[in-house]
């Protein structure tokens, strides 16, 4: 079998006769179990007890996993770095909310059945025209792909057929997200304008407010979250994932072979796209809120860092280095706030400067050093 | 007679005057001190001789005392009739002022002095003699501000006061709109003959008045059944208001040109740096945005520094500004950007957390809030070109000052070995190497230069908006894509750039709205880059990625 370059990084991990695949998946399968028996069975006295916060902080951090691994599939994969990947974030995001928001019904402040809050206080008589429909699971399940999939379809056709690459391309996602944010900001946009979609009350009919809507939730973003990983894996693998390599290292030869290398950049960017939509669609009804800040290119950027700090060029990497910089953040926030943006900076700094392959690439270089085996880089047969 | 009964009557009270009647004997104009200690003791009625005579002597003070009067703020202490001026505090109490010698005294509650009581024709009175008064002042200003009043207030004593007054008006300007106030008066009263050959000498006045005053007019016709006259009244009347409306939507659009260029400058000043570093250099620093707040900062802690010297203090801004930011930048490309070299994505990622670490530093230092800046008396003011149309100073000088960094730095690249090397090194760096240029050292003060600039930048940004830790970012962005636009490695092609979005910007945000007309610009750019990556000015050259 012909061993890519790039796939070597995996193959050599920490347990090389496992497949990284297998491994990540049991491993999201134990913790989803053990959070999902500590919280159900163990009483709050007991030491093994997984209070509700810490669930939904989970659930949360397993949706930045899911945005990670995004991340990683155009940039670790692509050679794509996207400043922008917070708006696709986003907008899967509001596909969730305005569905949320239809759910809530009379229950608002106005008591209006048909309009949310915010439009009663905006003074709108009716629906704008983008929310028709918004109320149905069809819709918000097709608006979660399709509106983040149509933005990035369009943006990408443009920049990848005109060839803009590297770091202009970069700056432009960034563009893209803030005159988002800016848009967004505004009231006339139909969209909660700086306060955004909030005061969600229940989800397909179970309230947000209970403790086991919160760990079906997390379960669910665990079961998405694996499925995802199946699914990127399997791009990966596949012909065109390998394909869209080459491109990353070399794509005017990809070019030159007769390839058309604009069409998988823009195919690969639509689905990670659709995932980061998808992460945000999941990421809303558990934190309770989704407004224009989410849009902020720092944020954007700190999506960059958790795949930087994991390792790009892997996939369970990007998981790990959100889930280990979103858990810094928490804490680092809570003990001594001031010091989040110089941690999250030196990060910055030190990971490109010393970790360049991140965290996995750190693990297979001790393992390499351990094992004391030469690595086989064969690059083709 | 009135005039010895009531000295007799102040002598006997007060008993200060004994030298001073001896003044009053051979001098015309009488002592403001006696007339104005008569105040207490005149009678409504007689007052408006008393008005007449303080208003002829020719004391500095007479004015101000005749607008204390009209202002009510004129009061007497019951005590010993002292004449005061008195102002009511936040403690309830007001406080004195005497008004001879303008001499703060102390504070007394309202029940121990008494007001001089005025009545309308009184302030009218006094309004014309106040007039009067500045329109005979030798400043012009003050001149034309009394003119401008009479203006807005047009009245028969005012119309008197000028017809009187013109003639002796050695001024252009004062006398044009002196003539202008007649003319509107003559309008407003006269009969239709006399209201069309006013019209004939308004037209071209850009008086907001006056503009006003022909649409009541056009209003009050009536519509139908008009007599010949009042039909070429009515023509005339609407063709000067045209007139009128054309010129102020003329001016409108130069104020909107002068908008886009100030704007233009600004990013023109905070993308020139970045326009070294990336277009020159090929280095993408994100700290960019934060040497320009750092910069920003420099202005506030060297004005912090010295108090005393706030009307220099950007002088020695610039040059501050330049060495700390170009240090912090030299720091930043040794110790980061050069291991880095040929990794355009991680040189990104690197220099972005360095921009979060020096907002946090600024943050932590001098604490979240925005810091006031305080602008020089020479920024502020305006430069007043007619009535509708003024360029205010700090815009004015903003446009000069970035056009000669502009110069400044286009020079230093063309004409100096400096930069020679940087051109060199950035075309080939081999090559260059190869023919004995320290690419190390170049790149370190080119990186410093750049940086340098964006500090510059800083100190012209802390006059325009406020001082915070978020001041770079809200640039950034914007820098970039200016420096895109114009096609990266171009110095002209940043100043068109800047330029071109700086009007388009202004140009649109009377239709759109600020935001929306800054959203469309960035779509705009988003959509130009894809169509010409390379930006407007592309850089020649066969060399591939």
């Amino acid at each position: 079998m012909n061993t890519p370059l790039t796939e070597d990084a995996t193959k050599q991990s920490l347990f090389p006769s496992r497949n990284p695949l297998h491994l990540t998946i049991g491993i999201l399968f134990i913790t989803t179990l053990l959070v999902t028996l500590g919280n159900l069975i163990f009483p709050e006295t007991s030491a093994f007890h997984v209070s509700d916060y810490t669930v939904s902080l989970l659930g949360k951090y397993l949706c930045y996993a899911l945005l990670a691994l995004a991340v990683d599939l155009v940039w670790g994969y692509c050679g794509i770095l996207s400043l922008g990947h917070g708006a696709f974030f986003t907008l899967g995001g509001y596909a969730m909310g305005m569905y949320l928001m239809r759910q809530i019904g009379d229950r608002g402040v106005y008591g209006n059945p048909e309009l949310p809050d915010f439009m009663v206080f905006l003074n709108l008589t009716e629906l704008p025209w983008f929310w028709a429909g918004s109320d149905s699971i069809v819709w918000m399940v097709c608006m979660v792909f399709l509106g983040p999939g149509l933005l990035a379809f369009i943006f990408g056709s443009l920049a990848f057929r005109s060839r803009v690459s590297g770091v202009y391309l970069s700056i432009m996602t960034q563009a893209m997200t803030y005159a988002l944010m800016l848009a967004f900001f505004r009231n006339e946009m139909g969209f909660g304008g700086n306060n955004g979609l909030t005061d969600f009350k229940e989800i397909f009919g179970f309230s947000l407010q209970s403790p086991n809507t919160k760990l079906g939730l997390f379960i669910a973003t665990a079961v998405i979250l694996a499925l995802a990983y199946c699914l990127c894996h399997f791009i990966v693998k596949s012909k065109m994932g390998r394909v869209v390599t080459a491109i990353r290292d070399a794509e005017s030869r990809v070019r030159f072979v007769g390839y058309k290398p604009e069409h998988y950049k823009v195919w690969i960017f639509v689905v990670s796209a659709m995932l980061a939509g998808l992460a945000g669609a999941l990421y809303v009804p558990q934190v309770g809120i989704i407004n224009p800040g989410e849009f902020s290119p720092l944020n954007s950027i700190e999506m960059v860092i958790w795949v930087a700090v994991g390792g790009r060029n892997s996939l369970y990497g990007a998981i790990i280095g959100a889930i280990l910089v979103s858990y810094a953040k928490t804490r680092f926030t809570a003990i001594m706030p001031e010091a989040w943006l110089f941690a999250l900076g030196g990060l910055f700094v030190l990971v490109t400067l010393l970790l360049p392959k991140g965290i996995a690439g750190l693990m297979s270089s001790i393992k390499q050093k351990f094992s004391k085996t030469p690595t086989t880089t064969q690059a083709n047969s | 007679m009135h005039r010895i009964f009531s000295l007799l009557l102040l002598l006997s009270i007060s008993g200060q005057g004994y030298a001073i009647t001896t003044d009053l004997a051979d001098d015309a104009s009488p002592k403001l001190s006696l007339v104005v200690n008569q105040l207490p003791k005149t009678k409504l009625r007689n007052m408006a001789s008393l008005i007449e005579q303080i208003s002829q002597s020719q004391e500095p003070q007479t004015r101000d005392i005749l607008q204390f009067m009209l202002d009510g703020e004129l009061y007497f202490l019951k005590a010993n009739k002292q004449v005061v001026r008195a102002q009511n505090t936040a403690t309830k109490l007001y406080q004195l002022t005497d008004v001879l010698t303008e001499q703060s005294l102390f504070e007394v509650k309202k029940s121990s002095i008494s007001k001089i009581k005025t009545n309308n024709r009184l302030r009218s009175t006094l309004r014309s003699i106040i007039a009067k008064i500045d329109l005979t002042n030798k400043n012009k200003q003050v001149r034309l501000q009394a003119v401008q009043q009479l203006l807005s207030s047009p009245s028969k004593a005012s119309t008197a006061i000028i017809t009187e007054l013109i003639g002796n008006e050695q001024d252009q300007d004062v006398q044009a709109l002196m003539s202008t106030t007649l003319s509107l008066q003559q309008l407003k009263t006269g009969d239709i003959d006399e209201k069309i050959a006013a019209l004939t000498q308004l037209s071209g006045s850009l008086e907001p008045t006056v503009k006003n005053e022909i649409i009541r007019l056009l209003a009050n016709l009536p519509d139908k059944e008009l007599s010949t006259k009042q039909q070429n009244l009515r023509e005339l009347l609407s063709s000067t208001l045209d007139e009128i409306e054309s010129q102020a939507s003329f001016y409108g659009a130069v104020e909107t040109v002068f908008f886009g260029l100030s704007l233009g400058s600004v990013l023109l000043l905070a993308a020139i740096g970045l326009a070294i570093t990336f277009g020159v250099m090929g280095v993408i620093n994100m700290a960019h945005g934060e040497m320009i707040m750092l910069g920003a900062y420099t202005t506030y802690v060297i004005q912090l520094a010295f108090p005393s010297m706030i009307e220099y203090s950007l002088l020695i801004a610039v040059p501050a500004a330049f060495i700390v930011s170009g240090s912090v930048g030299i720091l930043i490309e040794r110790g980061v950007i050069r291991f880095l070299k040929g990794r355009p994505l991680e040189t990104l990622l690197a220099t972005f957390g360095i921009s979060l670490i020096l907002q946090q530093l600024v943050r932590t230092i001098f604490s979240p809030l925005n810091r006031q800046v305080i602008s020089p008396e020479w920024m502020s003011g305006s430069w007043q070109i007619n009535p509708i149309f003024s360029l205010t100073f700090n815009r004015l000088y903003i446009i000069i000052f970035s056009i000669f960094v502009f110069i400044s730095l286009l020079t230093i690249l063309k004409k100096t070995s400096l930069g020679l090397h940087v051109r060199a090194v950035s075309q080939n760096r081999d090559m260059a190497r190869a023919l004995s240029i320290k690419s190390n050292r170049v790149d370190a003060i080119t990186f410093g230069l750049g940086s340098g600039i964006a500090g510059v930048a800083g100190v012209v940004l802390s006059q325009l908006t406020n001082v915070g830790p978020n001041l770079g970012q809200a640039y950034i962005i914007d820098s970039f894509l200016v420096v895109v636009f114009g096609g990266v490695g171009n110095l002209w092609g940043t100043l068109v750039a800047a330029m071109s979005l700086g009007l388009t910007n202004k140009f649109l945000e009377p239709l759109t709205g600020s935001v929306l007309a800054n959203i469309i610009v960035l779509v705009g750019l988003v959509l130009f880059i894809q169509k010409r990556p390379k930006g407007l000015f592309p850089q020649k050259g066969r060399s591939t990625d």
